[in-house]
């Protein structure tokens, strides 16, 4: 049954999963008053292996990353969150990491589904045939993927600095991480941020240096002040200057501006559209 | 007695007073001692001696009343106790009563701090104690091996065990949630009052990397050290030399404070990347109270602290009840069980040779 499936619909049980771990975390933390972390960790990778199917009938259908609509764009982000949080989130042995992250996979995997207006059109042949284009593109957002979780961790810094501020440490409060934890972990995830969009930033470049038209002059800008927003936020931070609530906040802001910066991205796109409908999977001979 | 005549006999902190438990305490070499005259009762086919601060117990398996009462008068014997003076607290329960109440004391339900897990490793210990001295049959093996799992079970299901209740242990808590490990934490104390040695001492068995004491007296704060194995600071070098500690605990008698909030932005300065956290435990206070809007730092004062341990001892005693639930219910089921063995395979007491056998 589940193989006559569309990728929309794996997408949707994708979410439901992702949402699941969502309600599973609130009602532990309401009910027995501590999140719930095993569960809700196994609840998002099987959330993540259908939605690795659902974008994998997707790529196979416009042969390559499914990167050409908003919608494919925050499924894409969301997976890479995901696929970073199921490394880390087992080294980092964190429940409250898990509840969050599952808040913000649903969030964007709901959200993306549930308007259709971002599934409207989809490219084919986006990157031409060429895997560096896709490369750039899929790194570019693996990174923005990474700035999601990030923007977790530093909403989770946050909510620990308040804690220790306000002297309320009970409730979800005592299950956060430390704060020089939690600004460790935000740290790399920025160095690690910062590399990745670095990487596909240098790889779009090279095709762009020789054929100038392939890319607009605002989806270059908007990438490199991305960037560059990152790469000034890793060097105040290493240096001293960007220290607890204001590393927290940029962290939450980066993500914020790689979300915006999606639209004028994915507007500037130069490829074959055509009108969406759901992807079934090859017939059987 | 009915059943395998599973009892309890002992003394405990709910009845009786200090100055009894003082006299009534069994250390290694006492229980061993006891143990070895304990022996010859007949009648008396297995026992384990728990001995802390709060409690003495025997825990064991009997023949007849007449058994116990012999025990009882073996023991306050060899401690030098009055017999009538031990009736008057004695705790002497059997069968299920007796199984109900090891649970509740290796949950910490019965300790004088609610919920304390201390109580657990020292029934453990008690019971390896006892299995070294082939003191155990099938009757304790299974009762305490039931009685770990118990606990543990309760301890996780309910919050009987969340929050620290004593000043020091919350003050180490909170030092977790800012630094996480405590194994790259280094701790000042400031002045060598009582409540700051405790802390210090907290913090230390909780594996803080270093503990340097300043006092205002360096011969005392010298001293202080020793005992701690710490290293001692001239007082006058405290605020130049903030930015080599992440902890600094305040317990001082000084009249005015002892650490200022440019102080404490100069050292923030020094090392940008790590918190300062204060801890003033002295009254009048030690740190300046605007020390707390420095950003990424955090003060906390002798009644914050007294909050949280008892905003944690409140939320333990709400779980008292529903934790007892839980526990009846397992030692009910436990002594059907126990009941259903029978009486256990020993020796008679015809045969005259006890199963407890010497230490």
């Amino acid at each position: 049954m589940l193989a006559a499936l569309n990728d929309r619909q794996w997408l949707w049980l994708s979410a439901g999963f992702y949402f699941a771990g969502f309600l599973l975390g609130t009602w532990s933390l309401v009910r027995r008053g501590r999140p719930s972390g095993v569960l809700v960790y196994a609840l998002i990778a099987v959330g993540y292996g259908l939605q690795l199917a659902g974008l994998g009938l997707r790529g196979k259908a416009v042969g390559g990353c499914p990167l050409g609509n908003t919608f494919e764009l925050f499924q894409f982000t969301a997976w890479s969150a995901i696929s970073l949080y199921l490394v880390i989130g087992v080294a980092f042995r964190s429940s409250v990491l898990g509840y969050f992250t599952a808040s913000l996979a649903a969030s964007l995997t709901l959200l993306s589904l549930a308007i259709p207006a971002w599934d409207s059109g989809r490219r084919l042949r986006l990157f031409g045939h060429n895997p560096w284009i896709e490369l750039h593109a899929a790194l570019a957002l693996f990174s923005y993927g990474v700035f999601a979780l990030l923007a977790l961790t530093s909403l989770m810094l946050l909510l620990r600095h308040f804690s220790l501020k306000s002297k309320n440490l009970g409730g979800l409060f005592s299950f956060l991480p430390s704060m020089v934890d939690l600004d460790q972990i935000g740290l790399r995830l920025l160095s690690t941020g910062v590399v990745l969009l670095a990487a596909s930033l240098a790889v779009g470049a090279n095709y762009w240096l020789r054929d100038p038209a392939s890319a607009s002059l605002g989806k270059l800008l908007v990438t490199v002040a991305v960037w560059l927003a990152a790469s000034i936020a890793l060097i105040l931070r290493l240096r001293g200057r960007l220290l607890a609530k204001r590393f927290a906040w940029t962290g939450l802001l980066l993500f914020a501006a790689a979300l915006l910066s999606l639209w004028p991205i994915d507007s500037s796109r130069q490829a074959v559209t055509i009108p969406s409908a759901p992807v079934n999977p090859p017939a059987r001979p | 007695m009915s059943g395998p005549g599973f009892f309890l006999l002992g003394a405990t902190h709910q009845r009786a007073p200090l100055a009894a438990r003082e006299k009534l305490a069994l250390d290694a070499e006492a229980s061993a001692a006891l143990q070895t005259e304990l022996a010859s009762i007949v009648g008396l086919r297995e026992l384990t001696i728990l001995s802390t601060c709060n409690r003495v117990e025997f825990y064991g398996v009997a023949d007849t009343p007449e058994t116990l009462a012999r025990l009882e008068a073996v023991y306050c014997a060899r401690q030098c106790f009055s017999p009538a003076e031990f009736a008057t607290f004695r705790l002497s329960l059997n069968g299920r009563d007796a199984i109900q109440h090891l649970f509740e004391v290796a949950t910490g339900l019965d300790s004088q701090m609610l919920g304390e897990t201390e109580i657990f490793g020292q029934v453990k210990a008690a019971y390896a104690t006892a299995q070294t001295r082939q003191s155990t049959g099938p009757v304790l093996n299974r009762v305490f091996q039931k009685t770990f799992q118990a606990a543990k079970y309760v301890r996780t299901q309910t919050a009987i065990t969340v929050g620290q209740v004593s000043i020091a242990n919350v003050a180490v808590d909170l030092a977790q949630n800012i630094f996480g490990d405590l194994k790259a934490t280094r701790i000042l104390l400031l002045g060598a009052g009582d409540i700051g040695e405790k802390t210090a001492k907290a913090f230390q068995s909780r594996g803080a990397a270093s503990l340097t004491v300043a006092s205002r007296n360096l011969e005392r704060a010298m001293e202080l050290a020793t005992t701690f194995g710490a290293s001692a600071l001239p007082f006058d070098q405290r605020e130049a030399r903030l930015a080599e500690f992440d902890v600094v605990v305040g317990s001082t008698a000084a009249p005015e404070t002892v650490i200022s909030v440019v102080a404490a932005a100069a050292a923030l300065k020094k090392r940008p990347a790590r918190p300062l956290f204060f801890i003033d435990l002295a009254l009048p206070r030690d740190i300046e109270a605007g020390v707390a809007d420095l950003e990424n730092v955090f003060l906390y004062n002798l009644d914050d602290l007294a909050k949280i341990a008892e905003s944690h001892r409140v939320a333990r005693l709400a779980e008292v009840e529903r934790a007892r639930a839980m526990l009846t219910e397992k030692s009910a089921a436990l002594w059907q069980q126990v009941s259903a063995q029978g009486a256990p395979q020993a020796p008679t007491p015809a045969a005259g040779k006890p199963a407890v056998s010497p230490a």
